[in-house]
């Protein structure tokens, strides 16, 4: 079973290279967007019948840092 | 006096840390591999060296704090045995949560490497106590994900308790109220992106790092 994890920038913690990819975007003309943010995807192949519980302690303990990141669990 | 030096896959700093905690206490640390289980017995003093653990996948010092040995370091952080991180290690001790905060990545983007001065904010600390408070020291970094964050709260209250140790005096990677390194609430645990190793000899420019390790290895002597 594919599961997807999104693991973004909490609002409010600054993101250089989101403002990065901003500036580049700019300059390659594209003048219409107002902020970017980058995060990550993950993509876990785990045996069917994983929890919940087990999804969401994989990311608090290790995927994201939710210090300064959240996280989003998407199952198929 | 006994210390060791916590080695995983990417640290480059392992070697310059043992050769400060050996020039200092006059005896060769432990090297301890991260799959370790354990630290040596009696070990007073734990170093956790600079580099690239893990190749700094996923978050720098990620891996590396749920490696086995952290589960030692952490048990002997609790019972009050000193742990300095310096850069790598410092990554590895906030993601272990035995420092608050997090590093991420430099505000300007840039590798940043060069001696910076610092503002020693406590020199009444184990690691500091051999600086004044206000004191300025001038100690190289040489990291890429430097920025220390933590939410509002966090920085209040760590600054309340005088737990920021040493504060950058120049504008280096966009670190919350320029905070270098932060202390643990007990005292005992120094996290600092600043390398004092690499100051410790007149050939290395300036010996204002080898003070550091002088306060925290003389007091427990």
């Amino acid at each position: 079973m594919k599961v997807n994890v999104y693991v973004t920038l909490k609002p409010g913690v600054l993101d250089p290279q989101g403002k990065a990819i901003h500036h580049a975007l700019e300059g390659l003309g594209f003048g219409g967007v107002a902020d970017v943010r980058a995060g990550r995807f993950i993509e876990l192949d785990v045996v069917d019948g994983t929890s919940d519980a087990d999804l969401e302690a994989m990311c608090a303990k290790l995927l994201a840092n939710t210090v300064i990141e959240n996280y989003r669990i998407e199952r198929p | 006096m006994k210390t060791a030096v916590i080695v995983f896959p990417g640290s480059n700093c392992d070697r310059d840390m043992a050769v400060a905690l050996e020039q200092v206490t006059g005896r060769t640390p432990a090297m301890v591999w991260h799959r370790d289980t354990d630290l040596p017995d009696g070990t007073d003093f734990i170093a956790l060296p600079g580099g690239f653990s893990y190749g700094d996948y996923l978050r720098s010092g990620a891996m590396a704090a749920r490696s086995p040995i952290l589960r030692a370091v952490a048990d002997a952080a609790g019972r009050g045995v000193p742990v300095l991180g310096v850069c790598n290690g410092f990554q590895v001790l906030t993601e272990a949560q035995l420092l608050p905060g997090a590093l991420m990545r430099n505000a300007g983007l840039n590798f940043v490497c060069r001696t910076v001065p610092l503002k020693v904010e406590n020199s009444q600390s184990l690691f500091t106590a051999s600086y004044s408070a206000g004191e300025t020291i001038n100690i190289p970094v040489a990291h890429h994900d430097g920025n220390y964050f933590a939410d509002t709260a966090t920085l209040d209250r760590v600054e309340g308790e005088g737990r920021v140790a040493f504060r950058y005096a120049d504008s280096v990677n966009g670190s919350a109220r320029a905070i270098a390194g932060v202390l643990n609430d007990a005292g005992n645990v120094l996290g600092m992106m600043p390398h004092p190793e690499r100051a410790i000899d007149r050939a290395h420019g300036g010996t204002d790092g080898l003070r550091l390790f002088e306060a925290a290895l003389g007091a427990l002597a």
